[in-house]
């Protein structure tokens, strides 16, 4: 069949020193125009106490070693192009070129958010827009796109929703979080001034109803839960949660981390979400640029409208857009002016491309592709919760633990067969978790080339398990002594 | 649809393997009450034609056209062609965070790259991989000050960027901490005499930010000594990075702010890349990612995250902070700007901002009957007073295609009739020449 066709092959890469440790004196890479102003010695015009001479370890480089260097730099990177990324929760799909060209359009990528509103009409369209098409497939009412990122627009929702409660009369004091939650969760309730109290999940790895009832009091500001939950499943009584919660006057936070599974399938809004966040850079394809920039707009239900950050782009009747600051009851900004403006062009580009069905589609084939993998790995790896998987299955390393091969040496071993290793130990509730989501922009045959490694690397463990302890064999380099580089840490490049 | 590889026949295939008849069926753990039962309404799918057309005729309703003369926190400095370049890889690009190190080496290698600029340009000992911006890195200094000197009132400058304060306030307000603001003087600076006095031993950290928010150079060795003496830490904001090339670095416990100035476009006013550097000792308090060298198994130099017990991943509730990224590709752009550029580049770039600033303050007061306030040093921006409604003459300039700078009413009440000018390298000699025709 595959003609002895092998997925990997070794391949030359060059090794690079630091920058620092390149080029040298006198090296250019950069020319100004020449200075059409009179000239001044600069020390004329700022006290020369406050001026530096030099700025020590900086290189000199021509404009072809800057293009060498980070060019050499790129090849020792793993990235989706070059293969399936199955990172749980992460959501690493295909980024679409032509929302890179969108956004790098002059009128975007040139804009200033301090314009006059006649001169940034464009931008404040493309904000609206993406805000109506989140609040429809979230099935909330209002949006807003300043949050950063994931955990930046958590924090925000809580400060929001510490907002509603004081308004009310009282901010209450707790937020509940299950166990399975991402650990960003715990932190933002950190800063927004409330405590963490955990909360159990039941046998089906979901949330504990009975539990819940319980423990919900006029103390409790909100729930944060994540639907679909770490292990890929649907909050089944997500509904009867909400309406636990509600009942005590307490609101529901969801993580939307999970949201490629069901854009237009299901929607937080009509299962009693009050606000969530969203990222745009996993479901809505911004790239994720080596770990940032994201971002995280949230989505919320009227009631909380009135504490949404400042400012708020409003149409007036004229159809005009424009900045609207008078919020009275707004929390403040959490970020300077109105987010992540480049992410927010390359979501809406991907939205419109996809349409209705399209967005369905993509839910449907997410869910089908992790589905599948399920099917033909559940004999090879443990499958601690046998509840129906979403767009994300996860695994444990419970069958390879017995050689004492562990999930980071099953992830390990995956990069000598050309793949990047999915999410490990995580969630925290299964042991040695292995979180995969193939997202629903892979092939079957590169899914399927992936079953293979991972089928060939549980032999592995049975038959050679050192093999898989000692991976990976083929990249440049082997795995870092992280303890010490830990306990002697250098953080920046100094001068011999 | 175009991003989705498999085919039906595939599908068909995969289906049969799980052992259900359709997609549907993968859904039935979502009780049917929930579930959509009509199609998402959004507009209807674009070609890629339709596509360009719809974008572009979106971006042609802002002003790229425009002589500009806004700043104020977002800079317009010329970005070498290379940094798209490079950018544009995908290896940078779509690449994840880089948690499995032995894949990841490249994006590693550059962000502690980024941490050594870093430190080079601010003088302090140690730099993380960047956090959101720089309005979310002055709130997190003012966090970790709080961490390291177990105090919670702090001392901000009315002179720093009024959206970072307002960011501060958000962040601060539902943990008992206290925030003072301190005026500033008619040279545009802190106001050291009200300083004095509103410090006491229970204050966490002074705040002012260099330049200025009206583009004065603060005198940053005044302010460290005043918080010295009281066993306060001093936090230095700089928004624009880029005159860290030509002004001695900051005297600060806590030296952080905006990169947006090396070489990332203004884009509306994000991304950007803060960054947070400080001394040694504060390392382990220190909020966000850092990147650090060391050795792999084979003694190989080699890359890796590092000191992760202080984040959310591990720590919970009690991480130094909630952030999950850092901005890496805006990190790059900065870390190939200052590659390109280089010492020297730096220097003349920062030079040309002087001078052509100081030709335009002084081509202001020799041909309008404007004043141009506070006359502390400057790195390229200053404040113009207007005779008469200014907003006669932005409508006049704009009109001419030239955006005359960032009024300041918003942000100081004070300063009702007042512009807020940024004049950097790229600003020509005719452009700074209509602007004050303009304004005559």
């Amino acid at each position: 069949m595959n003609n002895g066709h092998t997925r990997v092959a070794t391949h030359i890469t060059i090794n690079e020193r630091l920058v620092f440790e390149e080029g040298s004196a006198g090296r250019r890479g950069f020319n100004l125009p020449e200075l059409d102003v009179p000239t001044k010695d600069v020390s004329s015009l700022i006290d020369s106490a406050l001026l530096r001479d030099t700025i020590p370890g900086m290189p000199e480089l021509s404009e072809v070693d800057v293009i060498r260097h980070f060019t050499r730099l790129s090849t020792w990177n793993y990235h989706i192009d070059l293969g399936l990324y199955p990172l749980g929760s992460c959501t690493m799909k295909y980024n679409p070129r032509i929302n890179e060209k969108m956004a790098r359009l002059e009128g975007f990528a040139l804009a200033h958010p301090f314009m006059p509103a006649e001169l940034i009409q464009g931008a404040l369209e493309v904000q609206k827009t993406l805000e109506a098409c989140l609040a429809e497939i979230s099935g909330m009412d209002a949006v807003s796109l300043q949050p950063a990122a994931g955990a930046h627009g958590e924090l925000t929702a809580l400060l929001m929703i510490r907002a509603y409660h004081d308004s009310k009369g009282r901010p209450r004091k707790k937020v509940l979080i299950p166990d399975s939650a991402h650990g960003t969760n715990p932190a933002s309730v950190t800063i927004s001034g409330y405590t963490v109290e955990n909360i159990p999940s039941n046998k089906r790895g979901t949330v504990d109803l009975e539990h819940l009832r319980k423990v919900v009091d006029q103390d409790v500001a909100a729930i944060m839960i994540t639907n679909p939950n770490t292990l890929g499943v649907f909050e089944s009584e997500i509904a009867e949660i909400a309406e636990v919660m509600h009942s005590h006057g307490a609101l529901v936070y969801m993580d939307g981390a999970n949201l490629n599974a069901m854009m237009g399938i299901t929607r937080p809004g009509d299962f009693g979400i009050d606000v969530l966040h969203i990222n745009l850079h996993k479901t809505f394809t911004t790239p994720h640029g080596g770990g940032g920039p994201g971002s995280g707009p949230i989505a919320m239900k009227k009631i909380l409208e009135p504490f949404v950050p400042y400012p708020v782009v409003s149409k007036k009747p004229d159809g005009t857009y424009a900045f609207d600051y008078d919020r009275p009851q707004s929390i403040g900004k959490v970020k300077a002016y109105s987010g992540q403006f480049g992410m927010h062009v390359r979501a809406l580009c991907y939205i419109l491309a996809n349409g209705p069905e399209g967005l369905k589609e993509v839910s449907e084939v997410a869910v089908l592709n992790a589905n599948y993998i399920r099917a033909r790995l559940k004999e090879a790896y443990a499958l601690p919760y046998d509840a129906p998987s979403l767009h994300e299955v996860v695994f444990s390393d419970r069958n390879q633990a017995r050689k004492e091969v562990r999930v980071g040496d099953i992830g390990k071993r995956l990069m000598d067969y050309g793949f990047h290793p999915p999410t490990v130990s995580f969630p925290l509730i299964v042991p040695g978790a292995i979180m995969i989501e193939p997202t629903e922009t892979e092939s079957k045959q590169e899914i399927d080339a992936f079953i293979e490694a991972m089928l060939a690397i549980a032999r592995e463990a049975e038959e050679n398990p050192d093999l898989v302890k000692g991976a990976p064999h083929s990249t440049r380099i082997s795995r870092i002594d992280e303890a010490a580089a830990a306990r002697r840490p250098v953080l920046r490049w100094k001068p011999e | 649809m175009r991003y989705i590889p498999s085919s039906n026949t595939d599908r068909q295939e995969m289906l049969a393997a799980i052992g259900v008849d359709s997609i549907e069926q993968l859904f039935s753990g979502i009780p049917e009450r929930l579930r959509l039962r009509r199609l998402l309404d959004i507009p209807r799918a674009l070609s890629e034609p339709e596509l360009l057309e719809y974008f572009r005729s979106r971006a042609a309703r802002n002003a790229s056209d425009f002589v500009s003369f806004a700043g104020a926190g977002v800079y317009r400095h010329h970005i070498p062609i290379i940094i798209d370049a490079l950018v544009s890889r995908s290896e940078f690009f779509t690449a994840y965070t880089p948690y499995q190190a032995e894949i990841s080496q490249g994006t590693l290698q550059a962000i502690f790259e980024f941490q050594t600029y870093i430190t080079q340009l601010t003088g302090m000992d140690v730099s993380n991989a960047s956090l959101y911006d720089g309005s979310t890195a002055v709130a997190e200094a003012v966090l970790m000050a709080q961490r390291v000197t177990g105090k919670k009132r702090f001392l901000i400058a009315k002179t720093v960027h009024p959206e970072y304060r307002a960011v501060i306030q958000t962040y601060v307000k539902n943990l008992g901490i206290e925030v003072e603001l301190i005026d500033y003087t008619e040279d545009g600076r802190l106001d050291l005499a009200k300083l004095n006095s509103a410090i006491r031993n229970d204050v966490a950290a002074v705040v002012v930010q260099s330049p200025n928010f009206f583009g004065s150079i603060e005198n940053t060795n005044d302010v460290a000594a005043i918080a010295q003496k009281h066993e306060a830490l001093s936090i230095v904001n700089v928004c624009e990075a880029v005159s860290l090339g030509i002004l001695k670095p900051p005297a600060a416990d806590i030296v952080c702010g905006e990169g947006q100035a090396l070489g990332v476009p203004e884009s509306f006013g994000g991304p950007h890349v803060g960054f947070l550097a400080t001394r040694e000792r504060y390392l382990r308090q220190m909020p966000g990612r850092l990147i650090g060298m060391g050795k792999d198994f084979s003694g190989r130099r080699a890359f890796v995250m590092t000191l992760t017990t202080r984040e959310q991943h591990i720590r919970r509730e009690k991480a130094t902070s909630n952030i999950c990224t850092n901005q890496s590709l805006c990190a790059l752009m900065a870390t190939i700007y200052l590659s390109t550029v280089g010492p020297k580049g730096l220097r003349e770039i920062c030079e040309h901002n002087i001078l052509k600033t100081d030709y335009a303050v002084n081509q202001i007061k020799s041909r309008t009957r404007h004043r141009v306030l506070f006359p502390a040093p400057r790195f390229n921006e200053f404040v113009v007073e207007f005779v008469g409604d200014y907003r006669l003459r932005e409508k006049r300039l704009i009109q001419n295609k030239v955006v005359p700078g960032v009024p300041l009413g918003r942000f100081y009440p004070e300063l009702g009739n007042a512009l807020l000018v940024c004049i950097t390298e790229t600003a020509r000699k005719e452009h700074i020449d209509a602007l004050v025709r303009g304004l005559e």
